[in-house]
């Protein structure tokens, strides 16, 4: 019997008519609360560092919050439960990598970025670089990380949005969930989006500890008992009979027999580009600018660990839960494996909770990558790349980067519905790999390097942004012999995750174009930023609230 | 919007306004509460600090930190699908009901956490010796930096 097919045909029988459901009155009650919260930034967000850093008045644990909202996504909460539910272990090798990608950011790039930089990834690398070329650069590769997440986000939410609330189309969801988050960053700009990043997690942390205490005690709080049923999940074998596995075991995703022998260095790959792509995803980058200086930048960091590390943890009861309690076979579909269980061990009001949750969980951020997006844009592109620095109006900055905010949430609506038959779960992928191997490249060697140079920078940005692209174009995640993918045809390269090779490619183009570059103006200034990066001497103050 | 008569006037209202991120105007210098980082490069003489035998050591005490514990986390890290995908008898030993390789992955959050929290123990160390290198600059002209 279908769980999921059962709740959605009882209550709505014809699938035209538009239900009041608990998880409709839910997903109301946060959208209304986020609303009020926006209007009341609305009032506080004038003038450029509190439109786009909030003053730099959020404290550590807020946003220790707001940084784990911004970064858990639903690929997180449902796409690894699912994977979890229904290929075990293999599944929870990926919950690993988000939360130790995080000791890149706190031991190498909040702090100087806190005190060397502004608003944005480029304030860093225009530092003692030529300004234009590089932030003309920083803002394309910000565009292009931002976008193809939000894509995929976004495609997520229309899927997601109708299978929780049957009755809403496809589009109605996109265009909902697209509206929602321009009115969050037009408005509220970086005060209202932290807000909502911060109801997300600690919404998303209760429902995920609710959940995971249920499992528990659906097995007498025993983990034996828990961990005995993970090592003989019944799943249906080749010939339709039940045969039970250990889904404990590793290797149904990456395992070198159904990789063909590519598995684990495709896990290694996508590992490199977590670890090093999380500390270059300009979301994550902008929300150190609201905090008043490194040292709570660096304490922010460690709570979002906290919080993101124990969400992790939980997958592993969301998704082995789901697995023991629900069985593979129950689960219509594999993203909802956990809004499943939540109805099957909790009613249909804990189920309405939890797809509350997942749509909260979407909206934080895609909002965080819209304002992430539309401030880069703003401040380095159009400021300090076309007008050199200058405002040729009062508020013009912060003008444009609302404009922007709108135009970049118009796209992504429109491009989440041309998207909606694809499978776009590999532009997450994407967007990490191009963090890891255009963005973060030349944050480290620029705080690090006293050679480094503009060529250096534009190189590095330029070869690793394109190399992450084409080698995802020919990876088997677009190519595919069997028309699974956008391309049918054989790959030409093997792995999902182009990390192992374009991270390097990334690194070996910055520093050639350094060398083979004879300019040396950029060594000037560098006892100044080492200075400042390790000081926070003249670093942005907090405006008085 | 209407043209700017005089580009060389400084628009931005004096006291305790709200203010925005670059000057008015395209010639002028901007006034202080709107200098960029990159802009207030008198603050302190930087390569004064540079050469200060004081800073000198702070960057030697975070590098002898930092370093080595990047390369502990990437090591422990990778080991994790090293092990697991050549490895796969090793780690489907168990102990109890749970395997080598479900602890194995757990443990990674526990060491991610006891290096953050170790490097929080060692960065409130480099905050103080920073402190005191501000503390140094603070001090009126004449009396000799070291």
């Amino acid at each position: 019997m279908n769980f999921f097919l059962a709740a959605a045909a009882s209550p709505a029988a014809a699938p035209a008519g538009f239900q009041f459901t608990p998880a409709l009155g839910m997903f109301l009650a946060f959208v209304l609360v986020t609303l009020g919260i926006t209007y009341w930034s609305a009032r506080k967000s004038t003038g450029a560092s509190n439109y786009f850093a909030a003053g730099r008045g959020i404290t550590a644990w807020q946003n220790g919050l707001a940084v784990a909202g911004d970064y858990m996504s639903a690929a997180s909460f449902l796409g690894i439960a699912g994977m979890i539910a229904f290929k075990g272990y293999d599944g929870f090798m990926y919950s690993v990598g988000w939360l130790v990608a995080y000791l890149t950011v706190l031991l190498v790039v909040a702090e100087p970025l806190r005190n060397a930089g502004k608003y944005t990834m480029a304030d860093v690398l225009a530092y003692r670089l030529s300004p234009r070329p590089v932030r003309a650069m920083a803002s394309l590769s910000t565009l292009t990380v931002s976008t193809f997440y939000m894509i995929a986000q976004m495609v997520g939410a229309g899927a997601l949005v109708k299978l929780l609330l049957p009755g809403v189309g496809y589009e109605w969801a996109v265009t909902g969930v697209g509206v929602l988050m321009i009115v969050y960053v037009v408005f509220g700009g970086m005060l209202a989006t932290t807000w909502v990043q911060i109801i997300k997690a600690v919404l998303l942390m209760s429902g995920s500890l609710f959940l995971s205490i249920l499992v528990l005690k659906h097995f007498d709080y025993s983990f034996v008992k828990f961990f005995e049923a993970i090592g003989k999940v019944p799943v249906a074998g080749p010939d339709g009979t039940i045969v039970h596995k250990d889904f404990l075991k590793p290797g149904l995703i990456f395992g070198l027999e159904v990789t063909k022998g590519w598995g684990p260095i495709d896990l290694i790959s996508l590992g490199l580009a977590l670890v090093f792509g999380t500390a270059g995803l300009p979301h994550v980058l902008v929300r150190f600018y609201t905090v008043p200086d490194a040292k709570t930048a660096r304490i922010s960091v460690v709570w979002a660990m906290i919080i993101i590390g124990a969400f992790y943890i939980m997958t592993t009861f969301l998704g082995f839960g789901a697995a023991t309690i629900l069985t593979p076979a129950n689960i219509s579909v594999e993203n909802m494996s956990a809004p499943l269980l939540a109805k099957a061990l909790g009613g249909e009001i804990f189920f309405a909770f939890i797809s509350a949750v997942a749509f909260a969980t979407i909206l934080a951020v895609v909002a965080g990558l819209t304002i992430s997006a539309s401030t880069s844009f703003a401040h380095d592109f159009y400021t300090n790349v076309l007008h050199h620095g200058r405002e040729r109006g009062p508020g013009e900055e912060v003008r444009v980067a609302r404009i922007a905010a709108f135009v970049v949430g118009a796209v992504a609506i429109v491009l989440a519905i041309k998207l909606q038959t694809i499978n776009v779960a590999f532009l997450v992928g994407l967007a990490f790999a191009v963090a890891a191997s255009a963005n973060l490249p030349v944050i480290v060697l620029s705080l690090f390097w006293k050679r480094f140079n503009t060529a250096g920078a534009v190189w590095g940005l330029g070869v690793g942004l394109v190399g992450s692209i084409v080698l995802i174009i020919l990876s088997p995640s677009v190519m595919d012999p069997n028309g699974k993918a956008l391309i049918k045809a054989e790959p030409w390269f093997p792995l999902k995750n182009p990390g192992i090779v374009s991270i390097p490619l990334g690194f070996i183009a910055a520093w050639l174009g350094t060398i083979l570059s004879n300019d040396r103006t950029s060594e000037e200034k560098f006892a100044e930023l080492t200075v400042r990066a390790n000081t926070g001497l003249g670093a942005e103050k907090a405006t008085s609230h | 919007m209407p043209e700017n008569p005089n580009p060389d006037r400084d628009l931005t209202p004096e006291v305790s306004a709200e203010t925005d991120v670059a000057r008015l105007g395209h010639t002028s210098p901007p006034p202080a509460h709107e200098q960029t980082a990159d802009e207030d490069a008198d603050v302190v003489d930087w390569d004064r600090v540079a050469a200060m035998e004081q800073f000198k050591a702070l960057l030697r005490a975070k590098n002898a930190f930092i370093v080595p514990a990047t390369l502990f986390f990437v090591v422990y890290y990778f080991a994790l699908p090293v092990l697991v995908g050549w490895f796969p008898e090793l780690m489907e030993k168990r102990i109890g009901p749970v395997n080598y390789a479900y602890l194995f992955a757990l443990s990674q959050f526990f060491m991610a956490w006891a290096v953050a929290f170790v490097y929080l123990r060692k960065a409130a160390k480099f905050d103080e010796e920073a402190r005191q290198i501000i503390a140094r600059l603070d001090q009126p002209k004449g009396e000799k930096p070291e």
